[in-house]
């Protein structure tokens, strides 16, 4: 050692690789984090992140390759070892105890005693200290299932603070945020990053990036392609080095609706009362056109569309598919009328994660394969593969487990599953949450050819670009009630927010 | 992996081709796992053979075997039904006492001559069996309750009401003739130097059968395996989850009365004190079967090979003359040992 030698990174990884059957996930990356930088890590489902970040917090073990923490060799094995190297990870789907305080949750684990006693009195003042310095106000007392989605991310974040963490991993952290929650969480990194803290931070929101990272690192096929200041790294530049080619425009066009289009689908005072109150919701979708319904999270969309599609049952109003009324008494009754909903979670929602392709994609038509007595599995697998042609769905076989396929095409499974069915309603529940952007290309290539088709089309994001690009009209939700509607040319993002937040009516 | 510019027409194909090169792996896989198994049976049996100075493999002592697990893998098939949707099934061990004893009052006081009291008593039975079912899962799709509780509230109801209408005693068939053939009859014992096979075995093996088939044939079926795995998706995709849910339970009591049918015939008599602690012999049955406690995922299959293990391995420890204290030692430690090996088996799998 010179003293010349400048000071070695909080991080670095070496020559990572992983590999799982039939793929190799991580193919020799290297990758380092600076004390006190914000590195994002981007890339498409599939890319290796979450692989790469696994191994960094011990969750799983890499084939080869070499770690180094404040330039020493050390070895990863398990996420207490992870833990007390000062690396904190937060997942995208958080790992709070649901019936535990915030203060029980902040300290789990690592709780102060008195003798053979917890001291709560003390958890209770480090958790508030740790809160405090941040300038962070949580219900201390309340139970983490009654968390809004950013306090429990807050909580996760005080987690990792409690637990000394110089390096914070977070996997999405604004999928489910509304913009005033998002800048609440870059303040805070901010602050953070002045006490030194480094992030890594994954995000599929390109246009988030400038506005927080210092640095980038594009992962494609398991390889980091390439390391760049977030200032000298472009929006196009990132998306043309994920998906190894050059992506055009992100919307496509929307074909118009036909001025005699029928009526396909026609709500009439629908109200429900799971969740956010729904309240005498009436509006209209027409053959070959997309409703979008814009608002803040919490605001009664997700609401609506479960209203529809019988997932709730409504307790007033009619719905009517191509002017016929249907009985909406269970999500059945709505798919035997031909309407189809793609829920906002489909890990917990809309796939049977144990099985596989084949049985996920007939399992709402099921009825169609079935000769005789029995289910025919080779009629399914026809359908299946057809599906997965025409869909991309990457995936080895229509025998593989969907728990094993990435994000964006586990989507794509709940597609198809749709698809097979030929509904004319389909009510799109935030369906590039969380997705990459060339999946993201597929899936709005799919709505415009299920337009051309005669379809109607709702569709709920929380992505106002995506609600504006992807409408013909918008409509805006709040407090479980359509507050405005604007055509596909007067929606602007200030408009809608304005009444979407209740500054205008 | 589909390459975007590859044609959708060659995707199809390959996937076709694909499809069936997974199926046939599968097939493959399965074959070589009943194989390996199969072959350590086999080597087992036969050092038991010795081991038991050659009584092991005397076609008697194989029937035994067979007429003794009828009961546990009958009751083991419905369990497994219940086990898939992550439920359980505490109350069938009473179910089948309960059954015996109702049967056995019908068949008393019916006057139909043989056949016609038969039928009578075997659907007043099935109809008690599936009705207590019923009632199980009633609070269970209803409100949601943990069929734990439920199905624990039931078995203390069936047992208290066999032991009520029994007046805590066994009751004699008045009549067994009409269930004799059932009781201790064979077929096929007309062929010199084969043993025949015991009623009770094939009413077994139909209902394996015919349950291995529904689960793993019918939309029924799959809907089942689709409850377990995910219960919400499985709702929004349509699946009647209230009338599923309902059937399992309702198969669990419909084999429980047809566990309660063949005590009743093979002792001539109702007793109602049938069945104590058989829910927990089949629960192991179906777990050491490899179905998932967690739900979706279970073979009827499966369950039967694991009734049957536990059968040769009480029957092997019998002909071994080991004390009855230690065969249960033996038994929980096979329990445990097979669900270990599952769980390190799914691990090499997902780590590969």
């Amino acid at each position: 050692m010179t003293a010349a030698a400048p000071p070695p990174p909080l991080l670095r990884m070496t020559g990572i690789v992983k590999t799982f059957p039939g793929v190799r996930a991580l193919d020799g990356v290297s990758f380092e984090v600076e004390p006190g930088e914000v590195h994002a890590l981007v890339g498409e489902n599939g890319a290796g992140k979450s692989t790469l970040m696994k191994i960094l917090a011990g969750a799983q073990p890499a084939d080869s390759g070499e770690i180094d923490v404040d330039g020493k060799r050390v070895a990863i094995d398990g996420p207490r070892t992870a833990e007390r190297l000062g690396i904190g990870m937060i997942y995208q789907e958080f790992n709070l105890v649901p019936d535990l305080g915030v203060i029980e949750n902040i300290v789990l684990g690592v709780e102060p005693r008195r003798g053979m006693f917890l001291d709560k009195p003390a958890a209770a003042s480090e958790a508030a200290k740790v809160l405090g310095e941040l300038g962070i106000a949580l219900p201390l007392d309340r139970a983490a299932r009654r968390l809004s989605v950013a306090e429990q991310q807050l909580t996760e974040i005080a987690k990792c603070l409690v637990r000394k963490a110089r390096l914070i991993v977070m996997d999405e952290p604004t999928a489910a945020l509304t913009e005033r929650e998002i800048e609440a969480l870059f303040s805070l990194i901010r602050k953070l990053k002045a006490q030194n803290v480094a992030f890594v931070y994954i995000s599929h929101r390109l246009e988030e990036l400038p506005r927080i990272a210092d640095r980038i690192t594009v992962l494609r096929d398991g390889k980091a392609i390439e390391t760049r200041a977030a200032a000298q790294m472009p929006q196009d530049d990132v998306i043309r080095l994920m998906v190894g080619r050059s992506l055009k425009a992100h919307f496509p066009d929307l074909p118009p609706v036909a001025p005699d289009a029928p009526v396909v689908l026609d709500v009439r005072d629908v109200s429900a009362v799971s969740g956010v109150r729904v309240n005498d919701v009436a509006f209209q979708v027409h053959a070959g056109e997309i409703v979008g319904l814009a608002g803040l999270v919490g605001a009664g969309r997700t609401e609506i569309v479960r209203a529809i599609a019988g997932a709730d049952v409504p307790t007033k109003g009619e719905i009517r598919v191509d002017g016929a009324q249907v009985v909406v008494r269970s999500p059945r009754g709505a798919i035997r009328a031909g309407i189809a909903l793609i829920t906002e979670d489909r890990k917990a929602q809309g796939l049977v994660l144990g099985m596989n392709v084949r049985e996920n994609t007939t399992l709402a038509h099921l009825g169609l394969f079935v000769r005789g007595l029995f289910v025919d599995k080779s009629a399914e697998t026809q359908t299946t593969n057809t599906e997965i042609a025409e869909l991309r769905i990457r995936t080895p076989s229509a025998e593989q487990t969907v728990r094993n396929l990435s994000g964006g095409n586990q989507q794509k499974v709940v597609l198809a599953k749709w698809l097979i069915g030929h509904a004319r309603v389909f009510l799109f529940d935030e369906p590039t949450r969380g997705i990459d952007v060339g999946a993201k290309a597929e899936i709005y290539a799919l709505m415009v050819e299920l337009l051309r088709g005669g379809a109607a089309i709702v569709m709920v994001s929380s992505e106002l670009p995506e609600v504006l690009g992807m409408s013909h009209r918008v409509l805006v939700v709040r407090g479980g009630a359509i507050r405005a509607e604007f055509a596909r040319g007067d929606a602007t993002p200030d408009k809608v927010i304005a009444v979407a937040t209740g500054v205008a009516a | 992996m589909a390459d975007p510019k590859v044609p959708q027409a060659d995707v199809k194909a390959v996937m076709d081709e694909r499809a069936g090169a997974a199926v046939a792996q599968k097939r493959r896989a399965a074959l070589l796992r009943t194989g390996g198994l199969a072959a350590g049976f086999l080597a087992l049996v036969l050092v038991v053979n010795v081991l038991a100075h050659g009584n092991f493999l005397e076609p008697q002592n194989l029937t035994n075997v067979l007429r003794q697990i009828t009961l546990n893998a009958i009751l083991a098939v419905g369990q497994t039904f219940v086990i898939i949707t992550a439920g359980i099934d505490l109350s069938v061990g009473s179910i089948v006492g309960l059954c015996g004893v109702v049967m056995t009052l019908v068949a008393n006081t019916l006057n139909l001559g043989g056949p016609g009291t038969f039928i009578v008593t075997l659907l007043v039975g099935l109809a008690v069996g599936c009705a207590a079912g019923y009632v199980n899962a009633l609070p269970v799709v209803r409100l949601g309750l943990p069929p734990f509780i439920t199905t624990l509230a039931m078995m203390q109801i069936a047992r208290g009401l066999a032991l009520i209408l029994a007046h805590g005693q066994p009751i004699p068939l008045a009549n067994s003739t009409p269930f004799d053939w059932l009781g201790t009859g064979y077929i096929f014992s007309g062929i010199p130097g084969f043993p025949g096979i015991s009623w009770q075995v094939l009413v077994m093996a139909v209902v394996a059968i015919v349950f291995a088939i529904l689960l793993g044939r019918t939309a029924f079926g799959r809907y089942v395996l689709a409850l377990g795995g995910n219960e919400e998706a499985a709702r929004l995709a349509g699946v009647d989850t209230r009338r599923v849910k309902t059937l399992v339970y309702v198969i669990s009591g419909g084999c429980a009365a047809i566990g309660g049918m063949l005590l009743m015939a093979r002792f001539s008599s109702g007793n109602p004190v049938n069945g104590t602690g058989a829910e927990l012999q089949c629960i192991a049955a179906v777990v050491v079967g490899g179905t998932s406690l967690m739900g979706g995922r279970g073979t009827i299959v499966g369950t039967f090979f694991g009734a049957l293990l536990i059968g040769v391995l009480n029957n092997v420890m019998n002909l071994l003359a080991i004390e009855s204290y230690t065969q249960q030692i033996v038994l929980g430690a096979v329990i445990l040992l097979a669900v270990v090996l599952d769980e390190l088996r799914k691990r090499y799998l997902a780590a590969r």
